[in-house]
Formats: structure tokens, C-alpha cells, sequence
């Protein structure tokens, strides 16, 4: 892959109801706020994508929204439907195309205004499956069933999934949900969908972030140190969940394999010093971990309990408090990217490492997954 | 280094207003072998996938998840881009950036809609702002209406210079067994059928149509390997200017003129009424046969009319449009710009049969949609230089 | 089975609900149409354009708008058409009553187009360029049905 870089990140403060601010508001906040990071002007943006989800938006070409506010009136503009991460994949292809140098992306969503699981229940089957009622809770919490009884993961240490990124998240000004909680706390929640209790579950969440790519011609002509793009990729498993073995994610494994083989990384588990990652529901940090390689089968709830994953330790996971803190559908990818930025940056506490890993999700159940390797150095 | 593109192969579904005998999945696939067929390849070759459509015409939320089973991309890449009318185009531009940025090297792109799903009018409505927008807009047809209005009252232009598009369209599409509407209709005709909207009748626009579209796109070295003659991706431009519908210039497609001047300057055209061979225009209602070839720069303001009736845009004419028959002829939505993405592809690999236009060098396709947005992509028989 | 057969399955009444949030801008136009019946719209500092409806962000300044000023409530039909073919109302779930005219209107003092009805009672006198002045209700609640239509002046 040709080198292209992240020059600057921006967000919004993630917040479970966000009732003053349309999409353009919080586009046009995130969007600024980047700018701002990168020393650039809008001039000197080339292009931009916007991401974001028609039914999560309740609008048809739910992009049209946030055109003006995203300075896209006068550019070559495209929008991704489906995780920031994915979004920010097409703005990569973009900035090394040939066609443009500098791509910027946004990801927006407001789970205030609508009905999740509604909107959750029209990603199933229309024929077979919408029908009886499952909407991502439900499916999720059949997943985690599956994963528990295949690797012995107990409920404790999902819980104590919940204690470490609710901590961490009380110091990440953005977060939405910041708070010291015990493992008891989490076992005494109301119980949602067994075995997933109130506090195993991501909240609703309003927010936008925003991020400028740009590529080796461009990367270095702005006041940011460029987090440089070492390899990214994508993969869809089955769409049934009758047709996947629901405690793996293969589709993850495979994008994991191909970005840590374009980021040339031979011992991912020792080369990558921070993750951002997808966790809507606890067990999927502990899942997504086991699934990308970097911790035996079975072995990630147990090196959890023992503070492997802790934020101030050698590799810390979701250093940011994670989607359990603030899990604005669409732009929660991206701001996995803007954290592990900021992070090997260093305005933000990262433990010193020199490569991050960011992860994404599209679809029920981890479907589909977006692999992100950032290194510091070129 | 960025690579050259070029698309290799196509596929499409025979369209048709309603195809109960499908589910989506099923439809999609259709188009999916017809393209892989096309280019003598097998889902093997593909290395990523593309697709769009539009959410609520068929009430499925993450299609690009769901469409696996017949897109083929199980344990593949796949990715969705949405934006509208133009969807299809944007999806074509998607499937260019992503095989010139070097990431992959064969993508298969996909466009669909089963538009008998659900009711149309209603779904568009909802692409528009529910505070402001949503009261009054009654679907694509009367944003058109008044646009239509608009350019008859700034040039004097009237509703059988309309109809002759319609015409046109639907002359051409009797050549295309692929399009739906496949039966000549004259003047008198489109005056006649019912008005829908003023002066909008019901045979000035576009269908409701179920159906797939596929292409596959290739780099460089890949496609001049290919079992066919590729079509080369010299530039693409669009341009998606408004949030709200009342910010626009009525009359006028301004998104439409940036975009060509952006195309044209891109690969130095000066005359392209006389450099471009065929058009493929994303045209969902007779009157944008006028304005639009105005705002794309074939012909001045106000001269839309005169060039149509002189016959220039009809096939053997100066510059023929729509071969296929267009958008009047079928209009399957999120497949809809990459049908005539597709076709414009077709007509520079020789490959449009009995639509076939002698001799395209460069060819235009286009996407319209969203709050009067453009895509456009020129086509190329010759391989670009830069 | 014997013969060829295609199944349908309905979706039933399903719905989505929504809770559009309106804005600052939105709301601020809102509330003013309600207490005095006047339309705000909003300046960009940098090309002087005037918006309505109200919004932040001027698109092709990307600069931000902060101006507000009060447009029409006269003005004209920038353009029109007049809806005869039948629809479901996606806000209401029923189909929308036809005929009804479509205006795009420009108030004076603004410079992009406000939609709403228009008046079709003469069709004669619909026409780009012909004046019109806003029926308000009696009581309004702040959102866009606090008007009735556009009525052609003579």
C-alpha cells in the first residue's frame, strides 16, 4: 500500500441526547474541531466522505443533512453507509487514487431519536427472522451464550469488562457514561437478554466525529506529526446467524490476518501496544480479542481479570472507556481511529506504544469487520 | 503509485415492474453471473465488492450484510455507498478510487432495487427534511415539476419539446432488451397521458422498476489481460451541493455544470459536442433531456429544445443519448446510474448490440438525485495518459 | 407444488417512530412564527446570502451564520406545480389529498426558495412571478402547519 496518513481527528462529546443539535450541528462542531487539529483551513480539504445510515437517520439519503456542514457544497463528495471505519476505508482509496490528496471523513448518529431495537429489527430477514422480534440485544446476547460455552468465559469477567472502560472513561472528556463501578454492580443490573445485564450493554448515544486523511504527498505539509495508515481491511461472514458458528468470528479473523500482514507485522500480539475496539456488549471485547490473534483461545477474560488489558499497562484495550461509555452507531469506528491517533500521538495517555489497533463492525453479530494498524513512525 | 482503471465486464437483469419469482439476494445475483460471465471470470477473481441501493424502498437496513448469499462476498470485503438517485453512479466512482488506490485489483460493483416492494413517493418523500421539507414534497416527481416550470417560463421552452424526449427515449428503448418499457410511444401520446404534476404527464417520467446492474472493474495490468476490450475510467466528478430543496436554482442543474467543467478539465475537452460520442444521461423525466445537455455544455442555454428536435440526440444523430432507452425506460433506483454506467461501458467495448453506436472513443455517463446532485463519469476506448 | 407459485409475505403496519430534533436555528424560526407570525432567516457574513429556512452553516462559505433578520411575509412564486397523482403520505400513513399547489416561494429580503402550498382555487393565476402572502392559524404551535398556504394576491 502506497503511505497515507491520519493529520488530524475531531468530536463531538458523546451524550445520550443530544436534543439542541441537528446532524449539521454536530458535524459542523466535530468537523471544525478537526480542522482545527490538523492546522488546516477548509480550502485546503480536496474531498469528503460522509458516513452515516438511512434508517438510523429515519431519512432517505440521510447524507444530505450534513453536506453544507461538512464543507463538502463545492467538492467531490461520495457517503458510506455502514461503520466509520468503513467510511474512513473509501476516504483512504481517495487520498491514493490519484484523484484527490487530502479526504476528509465524518461519521454521525443520533440513537436519541429513534427506537433501537426497531431499527436493529430491520436489519434481520423480513421473511424468516424480523418477525420474532430479535433485534441486537437479543441476537448479541445468543452470541455471547455461544462464546461462554465455548471457551468457559464467565459472567465476572464480563462484568469486569464493563468496571474496566466505565473507569477508563473518567478520563475522556468525551465519554458519555463515566463512572467507578464494581463487578457486583454489573451482576446486580437488570437483566436485559441473558446473560447480558443492563451494564454489559453499550448506551444510547448521540455524536459525530471526523477525521482527515491524506496521503505521503500531503501528510506532512500540516502543523500535526502524521499517524501514518500501516494496513487496513475488511470481511463479511455469512449473513444468516443460523449459517456462522456464532461463538467465532472468521470474518474478523481474515481482515485481522490481511491488515496485520500489510502493516508487516509478524508478532501482532507483541507489535501492537494499544486497542481501540468495538464493544457494544462486554463479551465482544473479550471476543474480538481472542478472534484477531491477540490472546489465546478462552485466555482473554482470564488475562482481563489479571489487568493485561488495563489502560496504564502494556497493552491497554479501550483506553478511551470504549463503546460501553458512548456508542454513537455509525461514528463509533471512527472515533476508535480518532482515539488510537491521539493516543500514539501522545496527547492522550498510551502507554508509549508505537502501533495501535482500531476495529469496527457492520451487521448482527460481527458480521462484518474493519481492521485498522496506525503506527507513529513511517 | 495510483493505478488506470477499467471496467471489464458487465451484467444486468432483464427489468421489470415486478419480479415476485425473486427475493433481493436472488436478483442481485442475476446481475452478479451475467457480469462474471461477461468477463469470463469467477467469484474466485473478485477481490472486494461494492453496492448501493436505497434503505427504504425495500426496508432492509445494512444491505451490504444481508446481500451476501447472492453478491458473493462471504468472507470477501464488502462495502456500501448511498447517496440517492445517484447511488449508482457513486458506487461506480466507489469502484474506481478503491482499484486506483492499489488496495485491490479486481472490485465488482452493484447497483439494485426492488422498487415494487414498497411505495415509492412515500420513500423518496422521507429523503427530505422532516421540519421543512416533508409537508408539501410529494416524491421525485414534483421537485422535477417545478424545475420544469421553471426552465419553460426562463426560455420559452414548452411541454412538447418534453414530449420529444420522451419520444426519443422510448424509441431507443425498443432496442435495449434489457429496459422495461419497451414499446414506442408518439407525441400525441405523452400530451395526452394523465397529468401527474404540471406539466409533468405520466409519459414524461420515469417507471417503478425491479432490477440489478453489476460491473466488474480491474487495474491496469489486469485489464488489458481481460477476455474483453476494457473501458477505460478517464475522470469522474460530481458534485452534491444543497441540504435543503429551496436553496437550488430552478431551472438551471448547476451541480451538472460543475461536474463537466471539473471532467472536461480533468482531461482537456474543449468541444464536447463534437469529442463525445454517446451520453448515457441519468435523465428520470423528459425535460432534463433539455436543461441538462444545456448545463452539461452540449448545447447553450436555451437550445436544449432545438438540438433534440433536430434529431442530433437520437441514434445516427450528432451525438445520440440514451441509447438504452434511459431512465423513462426503466428505472430500478440504486441500480439505475450504474445501468447507465454499464451501458456507456458497453458502447466503448463494442458491446451494445443492437444499440450499438459505430466507432465511441469517449462516452459520459451520469447519476442524478439527492437535492439536485451529479455524478459523472467520462469514459474512454483508449487508454488515459496520465 | 404443483403449479408455479410466488409468495408474498406483508411487512404489516410496521413503523419507525422519530424524534426529529429542529436545531437552535429551526427552533428560533419556530418560536418567532408562533408568538408573531413573522419569518426569520439568517445572513452569511461572508457572500451576504439570506437563508430560509434558518441554518448554521452557509455551504459554500463554510462559515457560520449568526444573523438573523426578518424576510417577506410577502413575496412570489419562484416556481410551482400543482400535484394531481395520488399518494401515501409518509407522515401520515393515508393518502395525501389531491389536487394541491406546491409552491416554491420567494419571500421578500431572501434569497432561497420557502415551500409550501399555494392556493390553487384559480389556476389561472398561478404563475411563476405572481405575488403571494402567507393564511397563518389563528392558533399556532410552532412548527411548519402553523401556516395554512400561500394565497395569490391580485
Amino acid at each position: 500500500m502506497d503511505r497515507a496518513a491520519i493529520i488530524g481527528v475531531g468530536m463531538t462529546r458523546i451524550e445520550g441526547n443530544k436534543k439542541t443539535d441537528t446532524y449539521a450541528d454536530m458535524a459542523w462542531e466535530a468537523v471544525n474541531r478537526a480542522l482545527e487539529d490538523a492546522g488546516m483551513e477548509m480550502d485546503d480539504i480536496d474531498n469528503v466522505v460522509t458516513t452515516s445510515n438511512d434508517f438510523w437517520d429515519g431519512r432517505t439519503i440521510s447524507c444530505m443533512a450534513v453536506g453544507d456542514a461538512s464543507g463538502a457544497a463545492n467538492k467531490n463528495v461520495s457517503c458510506v453507509e455502514g461503520d466509520g471505519t468503513f467510511g474512513a476505508f473509501y476516504g483512504l482509496t481517495r487520498s491514493l487514487s490519484g484523484s484527490y490528496d487530502t479526504t476528509l471523513v465524518t461519521a454521525h448518529s443520533k440513537g436519541s431519536e429513534s427506537v433501537s431495537s426497531l431499527i436493529t429489527n430491520a436489519a434481520f430477514d423480513p421473511i424468516y427472522e424480523r418477525g420474532l422480534g430479535l433485534d441486537m440485544v437479543s441476537a448479541s446476547a445468543m452470541q455471547a451464550r455461544a462464546f461462554m460455552h465455548r471457551t468457559g468465559t464467565t459472567q465476572e469477567q464480563l462484568a469486569m469488562v464493563s468496571v474496566k472502560n466505565h473507569g477508563n472513561a473518567m478520563r475522556n472528556p468525551m465519554a458519555q457514561l463515566a463512572f467507578k463501578i464494581t463487578v457486583e454492580d454489573v451482576l446486580n443490573s437488570e437483566m436485559i437478554a441473558d446473560p447480558l445485564h443492563k451494564l454489559d450493554c453499550s448506551p444510547v448515544s448521540d455524536g459525530c466525529c471526523a477525521v482527515i486523511i491524506a496521503n505521503e504527498k500531503k501528510a506532512g505539509k500540516y502543523a500535526r506529526k502524521p499517524v501514518w495508515i500501516k494496513g487496513v481491511s475488511f470481511c463479511s461472514d455469512s449473513y444468516h446467524l443460523g449459517d456462522r458458528d456464532l461463538s467465532r468470528s472468521k470474518s474478523l479473523t481474515a481482515a485481522a490476518e490481511k491488515a496485520y500482514a500489510m502493516a508487516g507485522l509478524s508478532n501482532p500480539r507483541k507489535e501492537i501496544g494499544l486497542v481501540e475496539l468495538y464493544d457494544a456488549f462486554t463479551y465482544q471485547e473479550l471476543m474480538w480479542l481472542e478472534e484477531m490473534g491477540l490472546c489465546g483461545e478462552g485466555e482473554a477474560g482470564k488475562l482481563l481479570a489479571k489487568g493485561a488489558f488495563d489502560a496504564d499497562g502494556k497493552f491497554p484495550v479501550n483506553p478511551s472507556g470504549g463503546l460501553l461509555s458512548g456508542h454513537p452507531v455509525i461514528a463509533a469506528g471512527l472515533i476508535r481511529i480518532a482515539e488510537v491517533v491521539k493516543r500514539l500521538r501522545g496527547d492522550e495517555n498510551g502507554s508509549g506504544a508505537k502501533i495501535g489497533l482500531a476495529q469496527g463492525t457492520n451487521g448482527l453479530c460481527g458480521q462484518s469487520h474493519c481492521v485498522w494498524i496506525l503506527g507513529k513512525d513511517k | 503509485m495510483a493505478k488506470r482503471v477499467a471496467i471489464i465486464g458487465t451484467g444486468q437483469t432483464h427489468h421489470k415492474s415486478h419480479r415476485p419469482d425473486v427475493n433481493g439476494q436472488e436478483l442481485i445475483n442475476e446481475a452478479v453471473k451475467r457480469a462474471l460471465q461477461d468477463a469470463d471470470l469467477t467469484m474466485k477473481d473478485i477481490d472486494a465488492v461494492v453496492i448501493g441501493n436505497m434503505d427504504h424502498f425495500e426496508g432492509i437496513n445494512y444491505v451490504d450484510c444481508w446481500s451476501v448469499d447472492g453478491s458473493g462476498a462471504v468472507m470477501k470485503p464488502i462495502i456500501k455507498l448511498t447517496t440517492g438517485g445517484t447511488t449508482g453512479c457513486t458506487i461506480a466512482i466507489g469502484g474506481y478510487h478503491i482499484v486506483a488506490s492499489g488496495l485491490f485489483d479486481r472490485v465488482l460493483v452493484i447497483g439494485w432495487e426492488k422498487n415494487s416492494e414498497s411505495d415509492t413517493t412515500g420513500a423518496i418523500t422521507t429523503a427530505f427534511d422532516p421540519v421543512w421539507d416533508r409537508l408539501v414534497f410529494a416524491g421525485a416527481i414534483s421537485g422535477l415539476a417545478a424545475e420544469a416550470q421553471a426552465y419553460m417560463a426562463r426560455y420559452g421552452a414548452t411541454d412538447r419539446d418534453g414530449a420529444r424526449v420522451s419520444v426519443r427515449d422510448r424509441k431507443h428503448a425498443t432496442n435495449n432488451p434489457y429496459a422495461q418499457l419497451r414499446k414506442e410511444v408518439t407525441l400525441e401520446e405523452v400530451l395526452a397521458s394523465p397529468m401527474l404534476a404540471d406539466p409533468i404527464h405520466l409519459l414524461d417520467v420515469c417507471p417503478r422498476t425491479d432490477g440489478a446492474c453489476a460491473i466488474i472493474m480491474a487495474s491496469e495490468d489486469l485489464a488489458v489481460k481481460s477476455a474483453n476490450k476494457p473501458d477505460w475510467i478517464w475522470a469522474t466528478a460530481n458534485r452534491h451541493p444543497y441540504s435543503y430543496l429551496g436553496d437550488a436554482d430552478y431551472g438551471r442543474l448547476t451541480s451538472m455544470s460543475e461536474s463537466s467543467k471539473e471532467l472536461y478539465k480533468k482531461v482537456g475537452i474543449r468541444e464536447p459536442r463534437k469529442e463525445i460520442d454517446v451520453i448515457e444521461l441519468y435523465q428520470p423525466y423528459s425535460f432534463a433531456g433539455l436543461i441538462w445537455i444545456e448545463d452539461m455544455g452540449i448545447v447553450g442555454h436555451g437550445e436544449g429544445p432545438e438540438y433534440v428536435w433536430g434529431g442530433n440526440t437520437d441514434m445516427g444523430g450528432e451525438l445520440p443519448i440514451n441509447p438504452s432507452g434511459g431512465v423513462i425506460s426503466c428505472n430500478p433506483i440504486g441500480a439505475t446510474g450504474l445501468i447507465r454506467c454499464a451501458e456507456a461501458a458497453m458502447q466503448v467495448m463494442g458491446k451494445a448490440e443492437g444499440r450499438q453506436v459505430p466507432d465511441v472513443k469517449h462516452a459520459i455517463s451520469t447519476g442524478f438525485g439527492g437535492c439536485w446532485w451529479t455524478d459523472m463519469i467520462l469514459h474512454g476506448s483508449e487508454k488515459p495518459e496520465y | 407444488m404443483t403449479e408455479k407459485e410466488n409468495i408474498i409475505v406483508e411487512s404489516g403496519g410496521a413503523i419507525q417512530p422519530f424524534k426529529y430534533a429542529v436545531g437552535m436555528y429551526g427552533s428560533k424560526f419556530f418560536a418567532e412564527l408562533r408568538e408573531t407570525g413573522k419569518f426569520l432567516a439568517v445572513r452569511c457574513p461572508r457572500c451576504g446570502k439570506t437563508y430560509i429556512p434558518p441554518r448554521r452553516v452557509c455551504g459554500p462559505c463554510f462559515a457560520e451564520m449568526t444573523e438573523f433578520l426578518e424576510v417577506g411575509p410577502g413575496g412570489t412564486i419562484g416556481t410551482f406545480t400543482i400535484l394531481r397523482y395520488a399518494f401515501i403520505d409518509p407522515e401520515t400513513g393515508i393518502q395525501k389529498p389531491i389536487p394541491y399547489g406546491y409552491g416554491f416561494i420567494k419571500l421578500d429580503g431572501a434569497d432561497t426558495l420557502f415551500q409550501h402550498y399555494i392556493d390553487i382555487q384559480d389556476e389561472t393565476k398561478v404563475k411563476i412571478g405572481a405575488r403571494v402572502e402567507p393564511v397563518l392559524k389563528s392558533v399556532r404551535k410552532g412548527t411548519i402547519r402553523d401556516i395554512e398556504y400561500f394565497r395569490i394576491i391580485d
